[in-house]
């Protein structure tokens, strides 16, 4: 081993339960259970979370930022996905 | 400028963050990973000075304090060096770097802590200094470097305070120990300037650094705010600043300071302050002795994984 370069690890937690796991930064370590310690001891010293993942990073599948125009874009001209776009009579009220 | 750059610039501007896998200049690539690599070496060498009272903290509460703070610190040095390595970076060459000598890590650190007060004007000034250089970080344009900062900061408030009641202690206790708060505080009151680096006048890289938001205040600016909170908090101690040029303008509002010896600030940082060498040869052996620990581990989780796949 020349460097002593571990895999990375994404970080996951959950901050309490009912809210889902949030990604919160990488670490390296040399297995998944010290990648979990390891994780306890940086990312929640202050009592930030209830539950921990780890994931390798050379895992993580990424979108390509350069793709992100026909990735989203047809998103955004599609306005009769949301509420707003249907026009209910004031006398019904909340809908 | 090409049309990627002037893509890039207008994102910039809009205040748009930058994220890992966007296209950058080489040269914002660059200044980020100096940047971020010598924050990240400065918090890891800034254990140092600091672990160097733990054994000899005065009272359990002390102790914990102390210890808490020295283990932020190896967690904010982990929270940068995680960012640096989103610009393609390896981690391990970035730390050799710093044990070569070819990347820096903030001057004030090669100053020794020579009494129990000096952990007191550590809190109070160096991480005074570091909490105004990090509030205003937290606005930077590269989104990794702003999340690590957002949390350094909610984390580091406590390392202030902590050293500032230290010395609210030490003040109110005898002669001897309010001299030793006071001579705490001549020692690291100009090195904890010298922290915001050299005047804007003398510094090359801040209008680019600007313009890139990669900054978003310059140095003599961040020192003035940090000269403006520190000078009342020094008179409730009852202790006094060491310049005697320093005098609140009331029109502006803020304290006039004497000039700062910038022949001792680049001395240091030329590798030439006291503690130097010291710390970073701590630094290289630390990594040099600890490698067999990293290799256990490498193979302990292999034979893990072979003894999986086997069952």
């Amino acid at each position: 081993m020349t460097n002593g370069n571990w895999p990375l690890w994404e970080v996951f937690i959950r901050s309490r339960q009912g809210l889902n796991h949030k990604h919160v930064g990488s670490l390296r370590a040399a297995d998944q259970e010290m990648a979990i310690e390891n994780a306890r001891d940086v990312y929640t010293r202050r009592s930030e979370g209830v539950s921990i993942w780890v994931v390798l990073s050379a895992n993580v599948h990424a979108s390509n930022p350069s793709d992100k125009g026909p990735m989203f874009d047809p998103a955004e001209d599609k306005v009769y996905r949301h509420p707003t776009f249907y026009d209910i009579p004031d006398e019904i009220g909340h809908m | 400028m090409t049309k990627a750059e002037e893509e890039f610039q207008a994102k910039i501007d809009r205040d748009i963050k930058i994220e890992p896998k966007d296209w950058m200049p080489d040269a914002y690539r660059k200044t980020l990973v100096r940047q971020m690599s010598q924050h990240a070496h400065s918090e890891i060498v800034g254990m140092l000075p600091e672990g160097n009272w733990i054994t000899r903290a005065p009272s359990l509460r002390r102790k914990v304090a102390l210890l808490a703070k020295v283990q932020d610190e190896a967690g904010h040095g982990l929270y940068l060096y995680s960012a640096v390595e989103t610009l393609g970076t390896d981690r391990e060459q970035t730390i050799d770097d710093m044990h070569s000598g070819k990347a820096k890590y903030s001057s004030i650190f090669n100053y020794p802590t020579l009494s129990w007060a000096d952990m007191g004007a550590v809190g109070w000034l160096v991480d005074g200094a570091a909490i105004v250089n990090q509030v205003a970080l937290q606005r930077t344009s590269y989104g990794p470097y702003s999340r690590a900062m957002v949390k350094i900061c909610k984390e580091e408030s406590f390392h202030q305070r902590q050293g500032y009641e230290l010395l609210i202690h030490m003040c109110n206790g005898t002669k001897e120990q309010k001299e030793m708060a006071q001579d705490a505080l001549n020692r690291f009151w100009w090195p904890s300037l010298m922290m915001f680096g050299p005047s804007d006048t003398d510094s090359p890289n801040t209008a680019q650094s600007m313009a890139w938001r990669v900054k978003r205040y310059t140095n003599d600016d961040l020192r003035q705010q940090f000269i403006d909170m520190t000078v009342p908090q020094a008179d409730f101690l009852g202790l006094t600043i060491p310049d005697p040029d320093l005098k609140l303008n009331k029109e502006t509002g803020h304290y006039e300071y004497g000039e700062i010896d910038w022949d001792e600030f680049f001395n240091v940082v030329n590798g030439n302050g006291p503690c130097n060498k010291e710390r970073v040869s701590a630094r290289a052996n630390s990594k040099k002795n600890g490698l067999w620990v990293r290799e256990a581990a490498t193979a302990y989780a292999e034979k893990q994984r072979i003894k999986k796949k086997v069952a």
